[in-house]
């Protein structure tokens, strides 16, 4: 019954036999380095073997390292995001305050260079209606802030005061439908009446027909409206379209970046000294 | 089995003298080997060749194994090629013989000369004069283990008494 297997396995049978002669030839022969071939052979098998259970073990113990790595991780993960979310407030104050510090350092500038006298204001909401471009500002009568006064900042002219209380005041920019301030082209002083648009362009109307204006003009103040003081810029022409009329239309863009404002200037109409309600 | 192996390396001890190319003109041990493997198939031949190999290679001077390895596997082939394909007419023996002197050949000169134990001066002639030996001796080999029952037999009855 045993042989009929072995002859049933005649492969396997094969294979032993060969394989035992070859270890035989190998007990006999040795290598170049002297070292007997069978002995390589076996010690080559063994290291082998053993370079797999070390791989495994070290493996795994990798593993499992970074696993525990890995819930380490996980907590500081968690505990550098809630660090970098107050950094980034952090920066934001910080960013803000820089901000508003180059915004005060720029209307101080103004304050110094202009010999007018000036009440500083904070800028504190926007208009409530889209059809008014107004701003409420946080000085009022309180502090010398009155009606008609106008309303500059560092790059030029922002309005003027409409409505003033005790501690606010309503500013009308000048792209409000209903401003308008006197202005002459900075360059060739042709003289015009710079009105608002309701949009975020202003045009100035009654310019000559012959007056020597070109696109890129600054446009500025001509302080003979009695509102805005001379010299202050409005800003800067944008397209010229001289019709088959007397006059020339223009469009002229804002000097000012009317939906940023932060901080403003009143300029009180003493000209020529500071007023008492400044600080 | 093992008689059949113990009388062709008794036999080949004494035509041990006559080398062709460094190799013995003819192996018996091998033709011995490939009529057991013939007649009673791969594992008979593979168990023939291994044992008949071991002994050759351990009467001569070189490595244990390496003549066991090489009729291992000529005996199996054959064993088994017989299993599979009609191999009893004179012509299939004979080729039957040829390859396996080829097979043992290639796998002796291969081992040795892998292992840098020995340098085969000539051995294309050497395998072939052998392989023209094996299959002559292998022939007369099978014609007197047919014919040699039927001799007998007829000994017999003649010499009956009537």
């Amino acid at each position: 019954m045993a042989l009929l297997d072995i002859r049933q396995r005649i492969g396997w049978l094969f294979t032993a036999v060969v394989l035992a002669q070859l270890v035989l030839i190998s007990a006999q022969v040795t290598t170049r380095t002297g070292v007997p071939m069978l002995e390589v052979v076996v010690f080559g098998a063994v290291a082998e073997m053993q370079r797999l259970a070390t791989s495994v073990i070290v493996g795994s113990r990798d593993a499992w390292q970074t696993y525990l790595s890995l819930q380490q991780v996980r907590a500081e993960n968690e505990r550098l995001r809630a660090q970098m979310g107050d950094l980034q407030i952090q920066l934001q104050r910080e960013r803000a305050l820089a901000q508003e510090s180059r915004t005060l350092q720029a209307l101080l500038d103004l304050r110094e260079q202009t010999p007018l006298a000036t009440i500083p204001a904070v800028v504190i909401a926007g208009g409530a209606s889209p059809d008014f471009r107004t701003l409420t500002i946080d000085k009022g009568t309180g502090q010398g802030v009155e009606s008609d006064m106008a309303v500059v900042a560092p790059a030029g002219v922002v309005g003027r005061v409409i409505t003033p209380t005790g501690r606010a005041a309503k500013v009308q920019l000048l792209i409000d439908r209903n401003a308008a301030v006197a202005g002459l082209v900075e360059r060739t002083r042709a003289q015009g009446l710079v009105v608002g648009t309701g949009g975020d362009r202003l045009r100035m109307e009654y310019v000559p027909g012959t007056a020597d204006i070109r696109v890129g003009d600054q446009v500025v103040t001509s302080g003979i409206d009695g509102i805005y003081p001379k010299g202050f810029l409005i800003g800067q022409i944008e397209s010229v379209q001289r019709g088959a009329g007397d006059y020339t239309n223009v469009v002229v863009r804002p000097a000012v970046e009317l939906s940023a404002l932060e901080a403003v200037l009143v300029v009180s109409p003493a000209h020529g000294a500071r007023g008492e309600g400044q600080e | 089995m093992l008689v059949a192996v113990a009388l062709a390396l008794a036999m080949q001890t004494t035509l041990d003298r006559i080398v062709v190319g460094g190799t013995a003109a003819v192996d018996l041990v091998l033709v011995a080997v490939v009529c057991i493997a013939l007649t009673m198939g791969p594992v008979a031949g593979m168990l023939a060749g291994s044992v008949a190999g071991l002994l050759q290679d351990a009467l001569s001077s070189g490595v244990i194994g390496v003549g066991g390895l090489a009729k291992t596997v000529a005996g199996f082939l054959v064993g088994a090629i017989g299993q599979q394909f009609i191999v009893t007419a004179a012509v299939p023996r004979l080729v039957m013989f040829v390859a396996a002197t080829a097979v043992h050949a290639v796998c002796f000169m291969g081992l040795y000369q892998l292992l840098g134990a020995r340098i085969f001066a000539s051995p294309l002639a050497a395998v072939a004069t052998q392989s023209l030996g094996n299959a002559v001796m292998g022939m007369v080999a099978f014609s007197v283990m047919e014919g040699l029952p039927g001799v007998l037999e007829r000994r017999r009855v003649t010499r009956r008494p009537r």
